[in-house]
C-alpha cells in the first residue's frame, strides 16, 4: 500500500509545481456542497460570501506564478485519525468490520441509549501508549477522558469522549529522509500531541439527495488522534509525514492504517506567509484527501490558491475555513466557513475514571515495541545501502522482510537489494502481485546472488534463473546443474 | 443473595411486632429540651394527637415473605390487595405514568414457585415501583419527558435486573420531575403527583412519583433516583424512609443521566428495614458501570437489632453532629423544632449530640446548580429526534434538532440546559465550572473539593451528622412553581451530600401542622463513605423507638 502510494506520489511531482492548475480551469471557483447534503444551511450562508478567482491561461502567467510561490512560504500542520483494530470498540464489546451492513454492531451503549454508559477498553490505552513511545513523546501517566460536545446525527451521544486539556502523550517527533527525487535530506517534525477518542458513525445521503441515513456500525471505534506542529513547508513533507505516521501504525500492529477504508484519515492545516514574515497566515483545513498523492496534490493546490490571492492583493479573501479535496475536479472547494471559533464546551467525562499508567506497564511496552522504520533505516544505511535504497526497502514490510531474509542467507546486501528493488518489483508490478505471493525464495535470492558473485553464472544468466525461480520456483544449484550453466573462467 | 429472615433475629423481630409486644419507652421525646431550645408547641401538638395509635413500622416485606412461605396468603392475595389500592388512590395521587400488566401474572409465577418449594429470592412477590427514568424493558420509560414519550429501552437497568433477579413484581413507573430537574414533580412532562398526606400540596422531587407512591401504600417498595435531593426530599415531604446510598454503591446503568457525577439511585420503604432490603438488593459493582465500587455489599438488614434486645441505651457511644448551617435561616422553626427533638430522642438512646459547623455548607447550592446544569446540557444532548423519541416533522437537520427539542423539552429543562450550556462556554468555564467543583466566587470544581473536606473534618469528630431533609413541609402545589430560585434553595439541606458523594438517610421524624392530619418531616442522617450500614442501624433504632409517631396518611389510615 505504502509502496503503491509514493509512486502516486512520483508519477504527479509535476504537480509540485500547481500553478498549472489554474490553467486548466478558467473561471470562478465556487463553493459547491452537493456532496454532503446535510450541510446545506452552513453552505447557503457560505455561499454568498465565496472568494473568486480569476485564473489566467496564458504559458507566461505560468511561469510567473512559479516565481510568485518563491516569494511566499507555505505552513503546514497535520491532525492523522488512526483507527486501532482492536477487537471491540473503545467503550463497548461491539466488533467493528468495515464494510459491515449498516447498524449490525452496534449495542445500546455505542447508540447512545438512554442510561448506557461506557466502559473503557485498555488495549486502546495500550496502543496509545505504543505510538507515544514510537513517536518519542512523553506519556501523561495520570490523563483523563473529556467531552467534546456538538450535535450531527451521526454522534449518538450528542458529545465525543475525547481528551482535551491532558493528552495521553505530547511533545514528541518523528525523523523521517525524503525520496531523492523531491530533492531528499533529513526532515524532523514535532508532534504536539497524541490523544485517544472514539469515531463517530457514517451519514449516508440517499442518490437524490432528498434524505440521509445514519450507520452506527462505526460510532464508538478507538481512535488515536495525532496533531503534528506546524512544521511542514511543502505537500511533498507533508505526504511523507503521513507515510511514515502510516508505516509507524502498521509496524506497531496498532491498525492497518488504510486510508481508502477511512481507517488513517488527514486533515491538513496550511497557509501561508510572504518569505520572511514570522506571523502565521490564516490557516485553512482541508479534508477529504484518501491517498498521499491526493493530499500532495490538494497542499500544492492550497498553497498556490492562497498565494494567488496573496499576490493580487486580495489576501483578506483567505478566511478560516474548512475546504475539502475534489479528486476529480483536482481541486479544494469551500465545505463551510468558520463562524467565529468552534466551541466544543470540553469538560472532564464524569462516566469514566482517570487513565493511571504505571513506570512497569509503561517499561514492559517499550520492551517490546518492535524495530521502527527509521531504526530500520538506520540499520540498512549501515549496511552501506543509500538513502534512496532504504526508503524503498522499508516502505513495505514484506519486501523488508524478504531482503533482510535474503541478506540472512547470506545474499550481498547491495545486490540483493538492487535486485529486489529492480527486476522483483518491476515483475510484482507488472503482475500485480505482492512479493509474498512469489515462488522464489529469499533463500534462492542469495543462493542465485552467491553464484554470480562466486563467478560460477554470469549476471545474464543469472537474472534469466531469477524470472523462472519468480514464476516456477525451485532450486538454483539443480538449474545451474541441469542448465549445465556453469560459467567457463 | 442473602434472605433476610433467615435471620433469627430479624425473624424474632417480626414476631414481636406482630404480636405489638414493645418495651415501655419513655413517650415523651419531643418534649425534651435537653440539648436544644424546646419544640415549638405546633409540632408538640400533633405530636401528642398522635399517640394513640402507635406502633413502629414494620417491615412489609418481612411480611410478606413470611407469608407467602408460611403459605398464609398467595402472593396474588397480596398483588390484588396493592393494586385494588392504587386503583382506587391512584386518581387523586397520580404517582404513576405507566401501570403493569403483568403484575397478577407475575404474581401467579411466585405462587407457583411455592407450590413446587422453589427457591424463593429476597424480593419474591413484593410489588416495587421504578421511578421512569430507570430503563425498564417491558415497560416505557421517558424520564418524565415528553421527547421520550412512549419510549421503551433495549435493556433493564442493571438496579432493575437485579430486583427482578430477586424476584420482585414491578408495578410501574412512578412519576417525576422531568429527567430529575425539579423538586414537586410539577416539572414532569405528564402529571402532577399529590402529597398522600394532603392532596393539594407536592409530593417533592423529583423522585415524588416513588414517594408518593410508597406512602399511599400503592407498592411496598421504591426506587427513585438522586441527584441533589431526590430522594430524600420527597421521602421527607411523604413521611417515608428514603435512601441516598454512596456514590457508586448502586451501579448506574439504566439509569438517564441527569449529572452523571452526581447520579444515585436510591431506595424507598415504609420502614428503614425495607430500605435495607431493597437497598442490598440492587448495590454491588456492576462492570456496565465504571463508576460502582469494587467494595464489598455488607447485609444492611441481618444487622438490625430486635426491639426487644434493646438495652436502655442502645446507641451509647455513638457520636451524633446536628450540622448548625441547617437550623438557621430560611428554615420553618417548626421544622428545626422537631429535627431538635429528634436529636433529643437519639440523646435519650445514648448518642451525644453535639453541634457542628460546616463552613462550606451555603457554597453548596451554586456550586450544585452549575455541575448539575453543565453536566445536564451535556447528558441531555442524545435526545436530539434522529435516533429514539418524539422527532419533529423537518425540512432540514438544524430545524429536526431544534425542533425535536424544542417540543420534546419541558421549560425547567430547557432552562437547565441553557444554563449549562452557558456555564460550560469558553471563557466561562473557568469562572463557573471550574468554580463549582471549588465554589463560585472561588472557582465550582474547587468548592466541591470544599464541600467534601469539610464533610471529612465533621466525621472524623462525629459517627453521623444530622439535619433536617428540607427546610419547610410539604408545600403547596403552585406555591413555587414561578419561583424556581426559591424551589432551588429547598435543596440547601441535600445538595452537599452529593457534592462529597455520601451516603444519607431520611426518616420520618415528626410532624409539623398542616393539611388534614399534619405533614411529615423528615431527619437526614448523613454517614461516611460506604457507611450505609451505620445510617440504617442507627436509623433502625431510632424508627423502632420513636413514639407516638406513625406515619400512615389519611389516605391509607
Amino acid at each position: 500500500m505504502a509502496s503503491l502510494c509514493s509512486r502516486g506520489l512520483r508519477t504527479h511531482s509535476s504537480l509540485l509545481c500547481p500553478s498549472s492548475l489554474f490553467t486548466t480551469r478558467n473561471g470562478v471557483f465556487f463553493c459547491t456542497m452537493q456532496n454532503t447534503q446535510t450541510e446545506k444551511t452552513k453552505t447557503r450562508i457560505g455561499n454568498t460570501k465565496t472568494t473568486q478567482i480569476k485564473a489566467s491561461t496564458s504559458t507566461t502567467q505560468v511561469r510567473e506564478n512559479e516565481k510568485m510561490l518563491n516569494d511566499y512560504e507555505a505552513v503546514i500542520g497535520i491532525e492523522t485519525h488512526v483507527q486501532l483494530s482492536t477487537l471491540t470498540k473503545a467503550f463497548c464489546s461491539c466488533p467493528y468490520n468495515y464494510g459491515s451492513q449498516p447498524n449490525t454492531t452496534v449495542c445500546p451503549i455505542c447508540m447512545g441509549l438512554p442510561g448506557a454508559l461506557p466502559i473503557f477498553n485498555s488495549k486502546v490505552i495500550e496502543c496509545a501508549v505504543k505510538l507515544g513511545l514510537a513517536l518519542n513523546c512523553k506519556l501523561a501517566m495520570t490523563s483523563k477522558f473529556d467531552r467534546k460536545q456538538y450535535f450531527y446525527p451521526d454522534l449518538p451521544k450528542g458529545y465525543q469522549i475525547s481528551q482535551f486539556d491532558i493528552p495521553i502523550a505530547s511533545d514528541g517527533y518523528v525523523d523521517l529522509d525524503l525520496p531523492l527525487e523531491f530533492g531528499g535530506g533529513h526532515r524532523k517534525f514535532g508532534i504536539t500531541r497524541v490523544h485517544m477518542e472514539e469515531d463517530a458513525g457514517k451519514l449516508m445521503h440517499s442518490g437524490t439527495g432528498t434524505y440521509s441515513q445514519v450507520d452506527l456500525n462505526r460510532a464508538g471505534v478507538p481512535l488515536l488522534e495525532i496533531v503534528s506542529e506546524p512544521d511542514m513547508r511543502t505537500g511533498i513533507e507533508a505526504a511523507e509525514y503521513a507515510a511514515e505516521i502510516q508505516r509507524l501504525v502498521r509496524y506497531l500492529g496498532v491498525g492497518n492504517g488504510n486510508m481508502q477504508e477511512g481507517s488513517l484519515r488527514c486533515d491538513v492545516n496550511v497557509s501561508v506567509r510572504p518569505t520572511g514574515q514570522t506571523e502565521y497566515g490564516t490557516k485553512v483545513e482541508i479534508k477529504n484527501m484518501n491517498s498521499f498523492s491526493a493530499m500532495h496534490k490538494a497542499i500544492d493546490f492550497e498553497i498556490s490558491r492562497q498565494v494567488l490571492l496573496h499576490n493580487q492583493g486580495q489576501a483578506d479573501q483567505i478566511v478560516q475555513e474548512t475546504r475539502l479535496w475534489e479528486e476529480g475536479a483536482q481541486k479544494t472547494a469551500t465545505m463551510r466557513k468558520k463562524e467565529g471559533l468552534a466551541d466544543y464546551r470540553y469538560f472532564p467525562e464524569p462516566d469514566l475514571p482517570e487513565v493511571v499508567l504505571t513506570e512497569d506497564y509503561v517499561e514492559s511496552i517499550r520492551a517490546s515495541l518492535p524495530e521502527l522504520p527509521e531504526m530500520k533505516n538506520r540499520r540498512f544505511e549501515n549496511m552501506g545501502l543509500s538513502v534512496q535504497d532504504v526508503l524503498l526497502l522499508s516502505n513495505d514490510t514484506n519486501v523488508c522482510n524478504f531482503f533482510e531474509s535474503a541478506v540472512d542467507k547470506g545474499a550481498d546486501v547491495k545486490m540483493a537489494a538492487n535486485w529486489i528493488m529492480g527486476d522483483i518489483a518491476a515483475y510484482l508490478k507488472n503482475e500485480k502481485l505482492s512479493i509474498t505471493e512469489i515462488k522464489l525464495t529469499p533463500q534462492e535470492l542469495a543462493e542465485l546472488i552467491s553464484s554470480i558473485k562466486g563467478g560460477i553464472i554470469s549476471g545474464k544468466i543469472g537474472k534469466d534463473i531469477l524470472f523462472e525461480h519468480i514464476a516456477k520456483g525451485g532450486t538454483v544449484k539443480a538449474v545451474i546443474e541441469e542448465k549445465d550453466l556453469v560459467q567457463a573462467s | 443473595m442473602i434472605s433476610a429472615i433467615q435471620n433469627p433475629r430479624i425473624q424474632f423481630l417480626f414476631q414481636c411486632r406482630y404480636q405489638f409486644n414493645f418495651p415501655p419507652k419513655a413517650r415523651h421525646f419531643h418534649r425534651s429540651t435537653v440539648l436544644l431550645n424546646s419544640a415549638s408547641s405546633s409540632s408538640r401538638v400533633l405530636t401528642e394527637k398522635t399517640l394513640t395509635s402507635t406502633s413502629p413500622p414494620t417491615s412489609e416485606i418481612l411480611t410478606i415473605r413470611k407469608s407467602l412461605l408460611s403459605r398464609e396468603r398467595k402472593a396474588v392475595e397480596i398483588a390484588e390487595e396493592y393494586l385494588n389500592r392504587l386503583r382506587v388512590t391512584e386518581p387523586t395521587i397520580k404517582s404513576f405514568l405507566h401501570v403493569s400488566e403483568n403484575v397478577m401474572k407475575e404474581a401467579e409465577e411466585i405462587d407457583l414457585k411455592i407450590e413446587r418449594n422453589e427457591e424463593l429470592g429476597v424480593l419474591a412477590g413484593v410489588l416495587i415501583g421504578v421511578k421512569d427514568n430507570i430503563c425498564t424493558v417491558d415497560m416505557p420509560s421517558t424520564g418524565g419527558s415528553r421527547i421520550l414519550q412512549d419510549y421503551r429501552p433495549a435493556y433493564d437497568a442493571t438496579a432493575v435486573k437485579k430486583l427482578k433477579e430477586s424476584g420482585a413484581i414491578l408495578v410501574g413507573k412512578t412519576n417525576m420531575d422531568e429527567f430529575g430537574m425539579g423538586s414537586t414533580t410539577e416539572a414532569s412532562g405528564y402529571q402532577v403527583t399529590a402529597n398522600p398526606w394532603d392532596v393539594s400540596r407536592v409530593p417533592g422531587g423529583s423522585s415524588g412519583g416513588s414517594a408518593a407512591a410508597v406512602s399511599a401504600r400503592q407498592c411496598v417498595a421504591a426506587l427513585g433516583s438522586d441527584t441533589g435531593g431526590s430522594v430524600r426530599q420527597p421521602a421527607s415531604f411523604c413521611g417515608v424512609v428514603g435512601m441516598k446510598p454512596t456514590y457508586g454503591r448502586v451501579s448506574r446503568f439504566g439509569l438517564m443521566a441527569y449529572a452523571s457525577s452526581l447520579d444515585v439511585i436510591g431506595c424507598f420503604g415504609s420502614s428503614v428495614a425495607d430500605t435495607a432490603i431493597l437497598l442490598e438488593a440492587i448495590s454491588g459493582h456492576d462492570i456496565f458501570d465504571a463508576t460502582s465500587s469494587k467494595r464489598e455489599v455488607p447485609s444492611f438488614a441481618s444487622q438490625f437489632i430486635s426491639t426487644e434486645l434493646l438495652e436502655s441505651k442502645p446507641l451509647k457511644g455513638l457520636r451524633v453532629g446536628i450540622i448548625g448551617e441547617t437550623l438557621g435561616d430560611g428554615v420553618d422553626k417548626p421544622v428545626v423544632s422537631t429535627i431538635k427533638a429528634a436529636a433529643s430522642h437519639l440523646e435519650e438512646l445514648g448518642c451525644t449530640v453535639s453541634e457542628v459547623s460546616l463552613p462550606s455548607f451555603s457554597l453548596g447550592l451554586p456550586a450544585y446548580y452549575i455541575l448539575a446544569s453543565s453536566e445536564s446540557s451535556s447528558n441531555l444532548s442524545r435526545y436530539d429526534g434522529v435516533r429514539y423519541g418524539n422527532q419533529a416533522a423537518a425540512e432540514e437537520l438544524n430545524s429536526l434538532h431544534s425542533d425535536s427539542r424544542c417540543n420534546g423539552f419541558g421549560p425547567e429543562v430547557k432552562m437547565r440546559i441553557l444554563m449549562g450550556t452557558y456555564a460550560l462556554s469558553a471563557g466561562y468555564y473557568d469562572a463557573y465550572y471550574k468554580r463549582a467543583q471549588q465554589i463560585v466566587i472561588l472557582p465550582s470544581v474547587l468548592v466541591r473539593t470544599l464541600v467534601q473536606k469539610s464533610f471529612k473534618d465533621a466525621l472524623r469528630e462525629n459517627d453521623i451528622l444530622i439535619s433536617p431533609a428540607a427546610p419547610s413541609a410539604a408545600y403547596k402545589m403552585g406555591e413555587k412553581k414561578n419561583d424556581p430560585l426559591a424551589m432551588y434553595a429547598g435543596d440547601i439541606m441535600t445538595v452537599n451530600v452529593n457534592l462529597a458523594g455520601l451516603p444519607a438517610l431520611v426518616l420520618p421524624c415528626g410532624f409539623v401542622e398542616g393539611g388534614p392530619a399534619g405533614l411529615p418531616i423528615g431527619l437526614q442522617m448523613i454517614g461516611g463513605q460506604f457507611d450505609e450500614g451505620k445510617l440504617l442501624r442507627v436509623g433502625h433504632i431510632f424508627e423502632q423507638t420513636l413514639q407516638g409517631c406513625r406515619f400512615n396518611p389519611p389516605l391509607v389510615a
